[in-house]
């Protein structure tokens, strides 16, 4: 399916309007109003419980939301479901599963298949290629439980090219890798942005996070700031997203003074 | 010795089933076939989701279905069972979800619940009236597969129809002059076993990806909630077809077995099911030897036969079974990396 380029501007694949979701009447999300504009590497970032995870799950619409909307590249998710792309933490999943590397790559296939449809030699041609991307193309055939936890994200960032998104959402995805798919994961989200793909990238680690990412999303139930790294990655903004945890400070502290 | 077996007689207990005893034997066997099937391969999406005992509950909660309908005074027969039987499989399904969303009880503490408490409502509502209706509970427990082979279907055929399925094997035992004789029930589980393997054939992506990934699922536009609500629906099928006939014990033992069995031998889903169906003929045939010769349940035999293969898969399995194991620990020349080695020898 190929969009239309017309003259008209094409709506912004993500806006939050007036967002708030809650867990047993608990709030995790609060009022979030945001547009993420086209080609944005976005990170988002804040303490634990801050909604980071809820944010991606809500704009794919898999949570019931108690108030506002979500729209993807102007309509629903539901009509857009095409264009997102998904990469769930890693241990949402069972890797004793009895499926392989493959088969995994090519569940990311699967929303371009009818109903009935098995994957053709082109989505396996795309699915190895994906594969080749995050050089995992030696373990094709393996059974997904003998990987190491590095081994197994990079399989879901394969799974994540195979759908070939325009607008990607991954939740944690340097979450306990080895350096080597840390440095592979890099690479692959600048190759996607400068594809004029969007991607949100929920991230824990400061230090990190304003070498990685060009915008990043401070995030603690309502959004603290969004911006240009270079302007939002401040002692006093990152302080009131982690309000008053000192280990966080001091790393927070730590990570501002490196960047000076 | 005063045998606590009877003796072993081959012509006997193997080869007289299939002579002189034919008729009953096929029925039967192709019972505990199709019941083996289908309740297999459905019990391989519970094994790989976590719930296994859904089944169990299901087949429990069938009682408060029967107890619904015998208080409406219903007419109790097939049709009826199977509605009030396939509602209250889809209550159980509801009640757990409804226990475990709402509340902070755990999903298998909420299918215990669930399906002790439907299960007490149909034995209230089955004692109201217990002076007017029969219901054999020994039956809904282990069931009457000697009953099985009762042939009430009959189906005048013509000429043509009637040359071509006298070429099949066993004809001897379906075709009576121009009529098809069958038993009903083995056809109805048969319909329902091939019902069972043609959806999991025609619904394989969804059912894997929903299985293995639900929030992948939404955003390939698979709905996990819906398949998980289309799979618990089926399985109230299959219990319901099932149990009248061979009884929940059975029905509850071989969606497990086979497919934890298949489990032990292979680790890609294709090959499993393929598996599952292999350990469904195999478990049966034994089971009904074991039983002609024990001369005892024979739904009983069938699940001690799958428990068997079991074990034996257990025990050879290639990668992880016993054998395997102690050979690979027999065969293991562990050479500890340098650096380590280089230590510990200093250590010593």
């Amino acid at each position: 399916m190929s969009v239309n380029v017309t003259k008209t501007v094409e709506p912004p694949p993500l806006e939050f309007h007036d967002l708030t979701v809650a867990y047993h009447k608990r709030p995790v999300l609060w009022g979030i109003d945001l547009e993420i504009p086209k080609g944005q590497l976005v990170g988002i970032i804040g303490p634990n419980g801050a909604g980071k995870s809820t944010l991606i799950k809500a704009a794919m619409g898999l949570l019931q939301l108690n108030s506002g909307w979500v729209k993807v590249f102007g309509e629903p998710i539901g009509k857009n479901l095409k264009r997102v792309g998904y990469v769930p933490q890693r241990e949402s999943v069972d890797w004793d599963f009895p499926v392989s590397v493959m088969d995994v790559v090519l569940m990311g296939r699967y929303g371009h298949l009818g109903l009935m449809r098995r994957p053709s030699k082109k989505d396996r041609n795309i699915a190895r290629d994906c594969l080749e991307k995050v050089k995992m193309l030696p373990y094709a055939n393996r059974q997904i439980s003998n990987l190491s936890g590095g081994q197994q994200q990079r399989v879901f960032l394969a799974r994540a090219l195979a759908q070939e998104s325009d607008i990607y959402f991954m939740d944690e995805p340097f979450a306990g890798v080895d350096a080597a798919t840390e440095s592979a994961i890099v690479t692959i989200l600048h190759e996607l942005k400068a594809k004029g793909k969007t991607l949100l990238v929920v991230h824990h680690d400061l230090p990190t996070a304003k070498e990685y990412f060009d915008s990043l999303l401070l995030l603690n139930m309502r959004v603290v700031a969004y911006g240009p790294t270079e302007e939002v990655f401040k002692y006093d903004l990152l302080q009131s997203t982690y309000g008053g945890r000192l280990t966080i400070l001091s790393e927070v502290a730590e990570a501002v003074r490196e960047k000076s | 010795m005063n045998e606590l077996l009877p003796v072993f007689e081959w012509q006997q207990h193997v080869i007289a089933p299939w002579t002189t005893g034919l008729k009953s034997t096929l029925w039967i066997v192709l019972m505990g076939f199709f019941v083996a099937t289908a309740c297999g391969l459905l019990g391989n999406y519970l094994i790989l989701r976590r719930m296994a005992l859904v089944g169990d509950a299901i087949s429990h909660s069938v009682l408060a279905g029967i107890g619904v309908a015998v208080v409406l005074a219903l007419q109790l027969d097939t049709a009826t069972l199977f509605i009030a039987a396939l509602a209250a499989g889809m209550a159980t399904t509801l009640i757990i979800e409804i226990i475990h969303r709402y509340t902070r009880v755990k999903q298998d503490a909420a299918i215990g619940i669930a399906f002790t408490s439907l299960f007490a409502l149909g034995v209230i509502l089955i004692s109201f009236k217990s002076g007017k209706v029969h219901i054999d509970t020994e039956c809904v427990l282990y069931g009457e597969v000697a009953l099985v082979p009762l042939e009430n279907f009959h189906l005048s055929l013509t000429p043509a129809l009637v040359g071509a399925i006298d070429k099949l094997p066993m004809s001897e035992v379906y075709l009576r002059g121009n009529e098809l004789v069958m038993a009903p029930d083995v056809v109805r589980m048969g319909f329902v076993a091939l019902a069972v393997a043609l959806l999991v054939w025609v619904f394989y992506k969804e059912l894997l990806v929903s299985s293995f990934d639900p929030a992948l699922a939404f955003s390939l536009g698979i709905n996990a909630t819906f398949v998980h609500y289309a799979l618990m629906a089926l399985l109230s099928v299959v219990v319901v077809s099932a149990f009248e006939s061979v009884g929940a014990i059975l029905v509850v033992a071989m969606l497990i077995l086979p497919g934890a069995t298949a489990h032990l031998l292979s680790a890609r889903l294709p090959v499993i099911l393929a598996l599952t169906v292999l350990h469904a003929a195999l478990g049966t045939l034994l089971g009904f030897h074991l039983a002609t010769w024990l001369n005892c349940s024979i739904a009983g035999a069938f699940v001690v036969a799958g428990m068997a293969l079991f074990l034996l898969a257990w025990l050879l399995s290639p990668h992880d079974g016993l054998l395997a194991q102690w050979h690979r620990r027999r065969n293991l020349k562990l050479e500890p990396p340098e650096e380590i080695s280089s230590t510990s020898s200093a250590g010593n």
